[in-house]
């Protein structure tokens, strides 16, 4: 599924994380995740997969995802992601 | 070669002319004998007062390639190690090395003066802030930067291992011939600790001070004999950065919780009984902790025969309750401290050396029952990491965390399960700071691990009402939150060198990729 708005969840406070998701910017572009993080070197590889795992379960195909991570839980990425897949499919025109 | 402690240890490092390896805390013999400065003359009626820091440089005959010391008792108040520094760059003075008792912040001003060449070589307790940083990066300095304990300087101080050639001494109160203390003046700082061993064993001694007084001055702290020069300044430190007010006690119910466990630790651990003696750290759980345990010392009517530190506002109380007979004191954190040291006759200055030094006739560590220590990173051996952070940068300080865990019966070490996302029970520590086999009790907010060599303790345990686990079962209540996080990749090339206490090495610091 391709979507055409904008949706966001999360906030930037500590141990929270702040997760955009976007309509890609060109076709076919898969899921494309933009992760900033102060755990990126311990856990990194591991958020970045979660999140695609994450929005491809929810249908999307072709998005761009803009996490700002401030040391988020796995239940706190997956409640974050999934409220803001929720949101993006309901900018749906 | 792997240490005792398990490191990877490469056999030749930058700058060192001969890698011991650690082989176990009490295992090295040292032989030989102390050394001691140059034997010097003060005939009488001459003049020790000098108009200005760089009349005093040229006075020492400091060189290129010399080796000065600083002492931390004003912390991040300090300007004398930045003043001086300055002078020696003006005068185009190079390829200094710089044994300080420790870095702080305010000290990014010396960047640089390192980054030009004017100090090339580093040994201190620690180093944070953008300095930390520096340091990790491997440039500029000629050598790793060399990482000691309090104890292990003083220790590398008498046994000729560092040769200060100009010790610069910040004295909150001198007098016209060299006497110093640490308790008058605008810039009092309390105990001059630190500075005890500079002033012993340095070839030359320039005293910097803001408040020069009449001879004699007393009571006395360095002696006048160790003094060569002095040169008063406006001002030596910013008293707000040098101590803090009394700090009220936590509110996090985090640390709430780990130093309520830590107290029950010390209450059943077999060591809580009349004329016990305690050490604690500075940090926010240990403050805390010290509230609850002067609470089961007065419902039990326990005396402590003597407290050490790091004095902190919630020691002074315990002395001035007659909760501890005495203080022994080789640095004040705020204001009540430094108060009490003045007017409490109970409350003793100590040298470095009194406090740690593993290679004297016994250092106060050694007559310790209990130590709370804090930690950045602990692992499932119990090493302990309190000097680089989660991404293998230098951001902490030695100080006497590995002399205390040594010397003390029993060493607690407090730290929070988790920072953010990280898990600080870990498989490895990134650096080792203070050696496992040291270590007795690791106390976190979730449950209370014992050292498997102390079934005494864990025995013991069993009456408080602890969350007592294994280490193991400790991290994997971590590990069920956070997920085993990945390692830090890193280079090969050394950046910092971790000494123990009694000269060998414990880790090396390798830069992060």
């Amino acid at each position: 599924m391709a979507i055409v708005g904008t949706g966001q969840a999360g906030t930037l406070e500590s141990s929270d994380i702040m997760v955009t998701i976007s309509p890609a910017e060109g076709a076919k572009t898969g899921i494309v995740v933009d992760l900033q993080s102060p755990v990126v070197k311990q856990y990194g590889r591991h958020i970045e997969n979660l999140i695609v795992s994450l929005v491809s379960e929810q249908g999307l195909t072709d998005v761009k995802v803009f996490a700002n991570d401030r040391g988020a839980l796995d239940c706190t990425i997956k409640a974050r992601v999934l409220t803001a897949v929720a949101r993006c499919k309901k900018d749906r025109i | 070669m792997l240490n005792k402690a398990g490191r990877d240890i490469p056999s030749v490092i930058p700058g060192f002319k001969e890698v011991k390896l650690y082989n176990g805390p009490f295992a090295a013999n040292p032989t030989g004998r102390v050394v001691g400065p140059k034997i010097t003359v003060n005939k009488p009626r001459s003049e020790k007062i000098l108009k200005s820091i760089d009349q005093a440089i040229e006075a020492t005959g400091l060189k290129s390639g010399m080796t000065i010391s600083f002492h931390h008792h004003f912390r991040n108040g300090d300007y004398v190690l930045n003043m001086v520094v300055e002078a020696i760059a003006r005068k185009g003075i190079r390829d200094i090395t710089l044994a300080a008792s420790s870095l702080t912040s305010t000290h990014d001003a010396i960047i640089p003066y390192i980054e030009q060449g004017v100090i090339t070589a580093i040994e201190t307790s620690g180093g944070r802030g953008k300095l930390g940083e520096l340091f990790t990066s491997g440039k500029f300095l000629k050598k790793p930067v060399l990482i000691r304990s309090h104890g292990g300087r003083a220790r590398a101080i008498e046994a000729g291992e560092v040769v200060i050639d100009v010790a610069f001494i910040g004295a909150p109160a001198c007098d016209t011939y060299g006497n110093i203390n640490g308790i008058e003046g605008k810039s009092a700082c309390g105990s001059m600790g630190y500075a005890m061993c500079d002033a012993a064993y340095a070839d030359q001694v320039v005293a910097i001070t803001d408040h020069l007084v009449p001879h004699p001055l007393y009571p006395i702290s360095i002696p006048q004999t160790n003094v060569d020069f002095i040169v008063e300044v406006e001002a030596i430190g910013d008293p707000k950065g040098i101590a803090s007010g009394a700090l009220r006690i936590s509110k996090d119910p985090k640390e709430l919780i780990i130093a309520e466990y830590a107290s029950s630790v010390i209450e059943y651990s077999g060591y809580f009984k009349n004329d016990y003696s305690l050490q604690l750290g500075s940090g926010g759980a240990s403050l805390a902790a010290a509230q609850f345990i002067k609470e089961k010392m007065i419902a039990q009517g326990i005396v402590g025969s003597f407290g050490v530190g790091g004095i902190t506002a919630p020691f002074v109380e315990m002395l001035d309750q007659g909760l501890f007979k005495t203080l022994f004191d080789v640095q004040d954190f705020d204001i009540p401290s430094i108060d009490s040291l003045r007017n409490n006759p109970n409350h003793l200055e100590m040298s470095a050396s009194y406090y740690a030094n593993p290679h004297n006739r016994g250092p106060i560590v050694n007559k310790l029952d209990v130590v709370i220590l804090s930690a950045t990173e602990v692992d499932v051996d119990f090493n302990v990491n309190v000097i680089t952070n989660s991404n293998g940068v230098i951001m902490g300080a030695s100080g006497g965390h590995c002399d205390t865990a040594a010397g003390a019966g029993l060493s607690i070490v407090v730290a929070p399960l988790l920072r953010g996302r990280l898990p600080m029970v870990l498989d490895k520590v990134h650096t080792i700071v203070t050696p496992g086999e040291t270590v007795d009790v690791i106390v976190t907010e979730r449950g209370v691990a014992v050292n498997p060599n102390r079934k005494d303790v864990f025995e013991n345990l069993k009456q408080a009402n602890i969350p007592l686990m294994s280490i193991e079962e400790l991290q994997q209540i971590a590990y069920d939150l956070t997920g085993k996080p990945e390692s830090i990749p890193v280079t090969d090339e050394i950046v910092g060198v971790v000494e123990y206490r009694d000269g060998t090495i414990l880790d090396v610091i390798r830069k992060p990729v």
